[in-house]
């Protein structure tokens, strides 16, 4: 876990609060959500969903295998608005209801 | 009412008479004996899928694969000469685990020269053959050429690779997989290498969890807050009807509908949905994977609302086609009769820029979020089968002939060998 929020590209500084989101797996990122409350878990999602389409265009000009490292910590902190869309937009709570003590936790994925 | 049509029969159960269409029992889940019957009649004699080509790029690639149910440990590899080779993961001297990382109990993978014992440093290479002895002048009479690794048969479909631990097996794969394979063959796999793979250890028997998976009859019920409300309650009134079914052998799959990508209006989802552009269904924009056509055992139904198909390949591999060109896959892996792991995969083709990447992202999300209700549900249904409950057998509708098919699967393959192992002895009910 990083100590100190990374830098985000300067276009999208008013979500520099925000920037201890940008984790680089969804493991983490899941792991930042149920140790979250609700209220965290909605001032993010305020704050980065309206940015989204425009952090989509600004990501778009580069290529996936040249992200520079600002771009890539968007694109993670966007990942992160994914995994916390679920809590905010349908479950009103960070745990999936109906979940109990299952685990289903990522072995491998593509990394950023 | 259907909304879709059924064989003649009137059901697509009774299309396939031998399943009968009377209440099932469950004891084939609960029963520890039953479940070491499960382990000599299936896992050991049957062709189980342990991972795809392209986890062995190069030749020494290799990765390891746990087969608890099946009492053996596998490491498959690409050999010398290209091939995939697959081997019991046991050194000859003294029977050490070959390969393992600091875990013997955990897989592994990597790439290597050739495979050194940890132990006594016996070395061998990648067709399996002993190389090398440590001190090797103080054996007796030792010729390397007796002791290779113990090969397991391994074959490879679609780029699938499937190992069969019966040494005395005599069907191929293709000819095991049957119509069902036959019929998805040339399906462009190969162009679907960006992977995510999620793990579970599930508190249920595995033929529970590919019950769960192989109907959507629940679908519209046990997930119904994952749609907005509306639409939710749409679904709970129209219920669950598939396109089509189809049991071929020990196989199934079911063909369905997929009305979500992209949805008709975008209202009927949630904003971050309409936002990505994706969904459980997947990313609503196909990549171009060179498919020009279907092969043509997907949309046996030849419907234009064809969403998916999902295949049941007994006994534990389940591969799900969907129409925005990408697929999942399903394994169960046994740990005991009321335990297993779950491992589900994603594989889409390569994201070429960070939109796409986001639209998988909440794809693979929806999924896991899925799964996580689905496998909760599994161990209250494990606890109470299980219970001293005087409920012991359980209707299955139409919509859940692929479960039917499962249990009769299992419990014919337990009494065929029974009877192969014990002529004079009367099967074990089950």
């Amino acid at each position: 876990m990083p100590t100190a929020p990374l830098s985000l590209p300067t276009e999208f500084a008013d979500l520099d609060p925000f920037a201890n989101w940008a984790l680089p797996s969804e493991r983490e990122r899941y792991a930042k959500r149920l140790a979250s409350t609700m209220d965290e878990l909605q001032s993010f999602y305020d704050a980065a969903f309206p940015r989204l389409e425009a952090a989509m265009t600004y990501l778009e000009q580069f290529s996936m295998d040249a992200l520079p490292d600002d771009a890539k910590h968007l694109l993670w902190l966007y990942c992160a608005l994914v995994t916390v869309s679920f809590p905010v937009e349908v479950w009103r709570q960070p745990r999936v209801p109906d979940s109990g003590a299952s685990t289903f936790d990522a072995i491998l994925e593509p990394a950023i | 009412m259907p909304h879709f049509p059924k064989p003649a029969e009137g059901s697509w159960t009774e299309h396939y008479p031998e399943l009968g269409t009377s209440p099932v029992s469950y004891d084939d889940s609960i029963s520890p004996e039953f479940y070491e019957l499960e382990r000599e009649a299936i896992f050991a004699r049957t062709w189980l899928n342990v991972g795809r080509m392209e986890q062995l790029p190069k030749v020494g690639s290799f990765f390891t694969k746990e087969i608890d149910s099946a009492r053996t440990s596998i490491v498959v590899v690409r050999a010398s000469d290209d091939e995939v080779r697959a081997f019991h993961n046991i050194c000859r001297h003294r029977g050490n685990k070959l390969v393992w990382q600091d875990y013997p109990g955990e897989e592994t993978s990597g790439t290597c020269r050739q495979f050194t014992c940890k132990y006594h440093a016996w070395r061998y290479s990648l067709n399996g053959d002993l190389t090398f002895v440590q001190q090797e002048s103080e054996f007796f009479d030792l010729d390397k050429a007796d002791y290779p690794l113990a090969s397991v048969q391994v074959e490879v479909w679609e780029g699938f690779i499937f190992v069969n631990l019966d040494p005395s097996n005599t069907t191929p794969l293709r000819e095991y997989l049957g119509e069902l394979g036959k019929g998805i063959a040339g399906y462009p796999f190969h162009e679907l290498t960006q992977v995510h793979k999620y793990r579970a250890e599930v508190g249920s028997n595995w033929k529970l969890f590919i019950d769960a998976f192989a109907e959507f009859y629940h679908a519209p019920v046990l997930h119904a807050k994952q749609a907005v409300a509306e639409e939710s309650r749409k679904l709970v009134g129209r219920g669950y009807e598939a396109l089509a079914y189809e049991i071929d052998g020990p196989h199934g799959m079911v063909s369905s509908w997929g009305g979500m990508a992209p949805p008709k209006d975008p209202s009927m989802v949630k904003p971050i949905e309409q936002k990505l552009r994706s969904g459980l269904f997947g990313p609503w924009d196909a990549p171009d994977i060179g498919l020009d056509e279907l092969p043509p055992g997907l949309n046996p139904a030849q419907h234009k609302a064809w969403g998916l198909d999902s295949y049941v390949f007994f006994p534990n591999f389940m591969l799900l086609i969907w129409k925005p060109n990408w697929v999942l896959t399903y394994h169960y892996w046994p740990t005991s009769y009321n335990t297993h792991i779950f491992e589900g995969t994603c594989y889409f083709a390569p994201p070429k820029n960070a939109r796409e990447r986001l639209a998988q992202e909440l794809a693979v999300v929806t999924f896991k979020e899925y799964a996580l209700q689905d496998g909760n549900t599994l161990e209250a249904t494990q606890t109470m089968l299980e219970s001293s409950t005087p409920v012991k057998t359980f209707p299955l509708g139409d919509q859940e002939v692929l479960l039917r098919h499962l249990h009769h699967t299992a419990r014919r393959y337990v009494s065929e060998y029974q009877q192969q192992q014990q002529p004079a002895k009367t099967p074990v009910r089950a």
